[in-house]
């Protein structure tokens, strides 16, 4: 690592227009529009180091985030981005990772990478714009076009039973899981907020419209669209006879039957629950090792094993 | 006592000896033949060993062949001068291996030579019932492949208390009484009255000690493993296949001595791209497989090409195509490693010739992927993984780099994707001093990472991304012919056909023949001045585990025809799934 000899200039806090950078290709009026503009917002509440904060996506109209961002960020290909981000975070606890893609990237192409990190518990944050539909490729199914819609590729309406994230990444063994809608920007920016400090494999689903291909997909969930925004009501352990009725978030079944409730369902944290994390078991496993060992040096390590083979 | 007990036998001094054990996979003959490799090794020997392991999960027919030599031994030999038949299967199945005048020792208790074919030397030896016996009857017949070994001792004087401390070394660190067991076996073995049976008793010559470094004994993917951390290679991310997994095992409890990482993925898609990551983060990752696997991480590897990030990708290649010969040998994944890509994707492809080399090329690997930003496949092999060889101990001291990333802040107008140098980009945490931070992409881009699909810009970065391979070529030095620089018949070959190459081109040298021999560590880029090597020869014949093809040429031969439009370079080839013999390589190349 090469030294700095002049001291580095004082930080300047953390604006839109820091964070700002290439203007998005989004069709206008598209929903993602507003989960960049509620990221910006969380990211300048949160003044996190600017060098420290990664954008990484795969493939997809929603996945095209990092460009927008003027972070340290990662193009990569379709699918594959939570192993992508898993290596980042595995290697680097000081840095925020944050992951963005669609309904495509995350169920379909990328849905076992998506059952691993959970299950591993790889710290990241991970938001997937869900629009219903292939916007990119024009119109195809995705694993969450509802029963009925009509694509190109089921131009008389789809017949496969659709992936209810909730239910799959609860199944995973995601240790945060929420749900949130583009229209919707203070919870966004709350439950954006809440992911970013969960210690573990966080996922927000965010409904995003697609409005060249789905328009009004998420009108039932929209207040102002006539629809119902309907927020999880949370318990707040204050021992109160209501409190009895809201919902624990570290109930894992009770989660499960919440996330079955039909279409618009619910918005907000269905499950949050601790459970050490890969990087944190990964560094105790390692600690223990080098301790044993005697914290040696790298030459020494090595050059003890070529004597064993002696 | 032990003296007298072979006061009779006549002794002979030996330069070389190859010994074949024969039996199935379950009864230990691996580690036996391990220690009898790690005894040379330590005892200045040279010594190479191969094997064969059945698919099967438990069971089923295997070998383990060490040759042991004074002088440089090259290959695992064509013929064996001892076989050990435990079965009958055994013995019908190997005794063609074994060279008239050779010594069958076999289980009495199991086998039924053919004692009329005069041919070889017999001698029978109730192993089955011995083993029993001297082990009290409770561990049935397992450690028979110690008292083999000490069988061997006896016969070959090989230095016993150095063999002892070995044993202690394999299972010490089993229980005690699993130890013990093991050394009853052996001492009942080598206690057995050859004498009886044999009339000579080999010496190897003592050679004078020609080596200045220790040698240490490993085989492939352990020298590959342990060259990756020499490299400063500190995370990883494979998937279980044949023959790869055991570097992966390996590098799982490694890299946490070392402070890093390996993460066994859920898929080869996966540990591509967990690979990825931790080079994007700054710690130059490997990933690995063998060519069913290497086929699925095919996509990422485009993404390294286009965003140009560095990484290790090691194919210990088998049989294929498909699940093909999971066990064997083979090389026919060269055209894979150099084309398998979509797009114009430009990636290094190496291949290490020995065991030695094993470790060698990884930091070869590591060297360049970091010079260059580039994805670096290492083509080793299923014969290369298990072998077991002795070599000088590499001066690690020289040897060992830095693993730690540069994340120095950036000025002067950074910019990820320079097209007058070579990328080198701002690993996450680095502070971008203008503001301006660097997206990597697999997007076509310009010079600052942002996509753009503008023709001049394909156009130059295409360029860019394969002058770093033009670069290398020009850098990566010519290798030495062995043998005369000029004749009639240059033998080019490359990865683990160096030994059975090298030992045939002597061969044919003693006889007089005009031939010499040329192997390619570097195979894509080939490097700059091959030509000239090529001119000085009548005839070029490449030597490979691969199939002619369909116009007549191995892999490596088809590339080669096509960079030198030189019509002299013929194609030797096989497919059998074995490694070379010294005279199958002879009848292939001298005409």
């Amino acid at each position: 690592m090469s030294e700095v000899s002049v001291p580095l200039p004082e930080r300047e806090k953390l604006t839109k227009k820091a964070l700002t950078a290439d203007h998005p290709t989004w069709c206008p009026g598209c929903g993602d529009f507003a989960v960049l503009a509620a990221f910006y917002k969380m990211l300048e509440k949160r003044q996190l180091p600017h060098e420290n904060i990664v954008t990484l996506a795969g493939i997809g109209c929603s996945s095209r985030f990092p460009y927008f961002m003027n972070t340290h960020g990662a193009h990569f290909i379709h699918g594959r981005a939570v192993p992508l981000a898993s290596g980042v975070s595995l290697a680097r606890p000081d840095l925020h990772i944050f992951l963005f893609g669609g309904d495509g990237d995350g169920f379909s192409i990328g849905g076992n990478h998506l059952d691993h990190g959970a299950r591993k518990n790889i710290r990241m944050t991970y938001v997937i714009m869900d629009n219903f539909v292939y916007g990119l490729t024009k119109k195809q199914t995705s694993p969450t076009s509802p029963i009925g819609y009509r694509s190109k590729t089921d131009p008389t309406g789809v017949i496969d039973h659709p992936v209810n994230p909730i239910k799959k990444l609860i199944a995973a063994g995601a240790t945060f899981v929420a749900r949130t809608h583009a229209t919707q920007i203070n919870h966004m920016i709350q439950i954006m907020e809440r992911a970013m400090d969960h210690d573990g494999f966080s996922v927000v689903e965010c409904l995003s419209e697609c409005i060249e291909f789905y328009p009004g997909a998420f009108d039932a969930g929209n207040p102002r669209k006539g629809g119902e925004f309907k927020v999880i009501d949370e318990k707040k352990w204050d021992d109160t006879p209501e409190d009895e009725s809201r919902h624990d978030v570290t109930n894992e079944i009770a989660a499960y039957q919440l996330a079955d409730i039909p279409f618009p369902g619910l918005f907000g944290v269905f499950y949050e629950t601790d459970r050490p994390t890969k990087n944190a078991l990964e560094k105790k496993w390692v600690e223990a090792t080098r301790s044993k060992l005697g914290e040696p040096s790298d030459l020494e390590l090595l050059q003890n094993t070529f004597d064993r083979m002696k | 006592m032990e003296g007298a007990a072979r006061a009779d036998l006549r002794p002979e001094n030996i330069r070389d000896a190859v010994v074949r054990l024969a039996g199935n996979s379950q009864d230990g003959i691996q580690t036996a033949g391990a220690l009898l490799a790690r005894l040379a090794g330590r005892s200045d020997h040279d010594v190479m060993t191969y094997m064969t392991i059945p698919s099967t999960i438990s069971g089923g027919p295997s070998i383990f062949q060490v040759r042991i030599g004074s002088g440089e031994v090259l290959s695992a030999g064509d013929e064996a001068d001892f076989l050990v038949a435990f079965y009958q299967h055994s013995y019908q199945d190997h005794i063609g291996f074994l060279r008239e005048g050779g010594v069958l020792l076999y289980d009495t208790d199991q086998v039924q030579p053919n004692l009329d074919d005069k041919r070889y030397v017999y001698a029978g030896i109730p192993i089955t019932g011995l083993t029993i016996e001297a082990l009290g009857g409770t561990a049935k017949d397992k450690g028979k492949n110690l008292f083999v070994l000490g069988l061997i001792a006896a016969i070959f004087h090989l230095d016993v208390d150095k063999l002892r401390l070995l044993v202690r070394e394999r299972f010490g660190g089993k229980d005690e009484s699993v130890m013990n067991t093991a050394l009853l076996a052996f001492q009942a073995g080598y206690a057995y009255p050859v004498a009886n049976l044999l009339t000579t008793r080999y010496r190897f010559e003592v050679q004078p000690r020609i080596r200045d470094r220790e040698q240490v004994t490993m085989d492939g993917n352990q020298a590959l493993a342990y060259g990756l951390i020499a490299a400063g290679v500190r995370y990883g991310a494979g998937y279980p296949i044949t023959p790869w997994s055991t570097v992966m095992e390996i590098l799982r409890t490694e890299f946490s001595k070392y402070g890093g990482l390996f993460v066994q993925a859920e898929d080869e898609l996966a540990a591509v791209s967990l690979a990825l990551g931790f080079s994007y983060a700054g710690y130059l990752a490997v990933t690995g497989s063998a060519g069913p696997g290497i086929s699925l991480k095919a996509e990422a590897v485009g993404w390294a090409s286009m965003a140009e990030i560095p990484l290790i990708v090691v194919n210990v290649q088998r049989g294929g195509p498909s699940t093909g010969l999971p066990t064997n040998v083979e090389q026919s994944d060269l055209y894979q490693a150099i084309f398998g890509g979509h797009g114009d994707s430009p990636r290094v492809v190496l291949a290490p010739s020995t065991v030695e080399d094993c470790f060698y090329i990884a930091l070869e690997a590591a060297r360049i992927a970091r010079k260059y930003s580039t994805p670096v496949f290492i083509l080793s092999d299923g014969s290369l993984a298990t072998r077991i060889e002795a070599f000088n101990e590499p001066d690690l001291k020289s040897l060992m780099q830095d693993p730690k990333p540069d994340l120095s802040p950036r000025t002067n107008g950074y910019k990820p994707y320079p097209l007058d140098q070579i990328t080198h980009h701002a690993p996450p945490g680095s502070r971008m001093m203008e503001g301006k931070y660097p997206v990597v992409t697999g997007l076509e881009h310009d010079e600052m990472g942002h996509p753009t699909g503008r023709p001049s810009l394909h156009l130059a970065m295409t360029a860019k991304r394969r002058r770093k391979l033009q670069d290398l070529a020009k850098e990566t030095p010519l290798p030495k012919v062995f043998g005369e620089s000029e004749g009639d018949t240059l033998v080019v070959g490359w990865g683990s056909t160096y030994g059975p190459i090298r030992e045939a081109v002597e061969r044919a040298r003693g006889l007089g023949k005009r031939i010499s021999a040329l192997h390619l560590r570097h195979l894509h880029p080939l490097p700059e001045g091959l030509a000239s090597i090529f001119d000085r020869f009548a005839d070029i014949a490449v030597v490979e585990m691969n199939d002619q093809g369909v116009y007549g040429f191995g892999q490596l031969a088809t590339v080669l025809r096509a960079r030198y439009c030189n019509p002299k370079i013929r194609s030797v080839t096989k497919t059998d799934g074995l490694t070379f013999r010294v005279k199958e390589v002879l009848e292939g190349v001298i005409r």
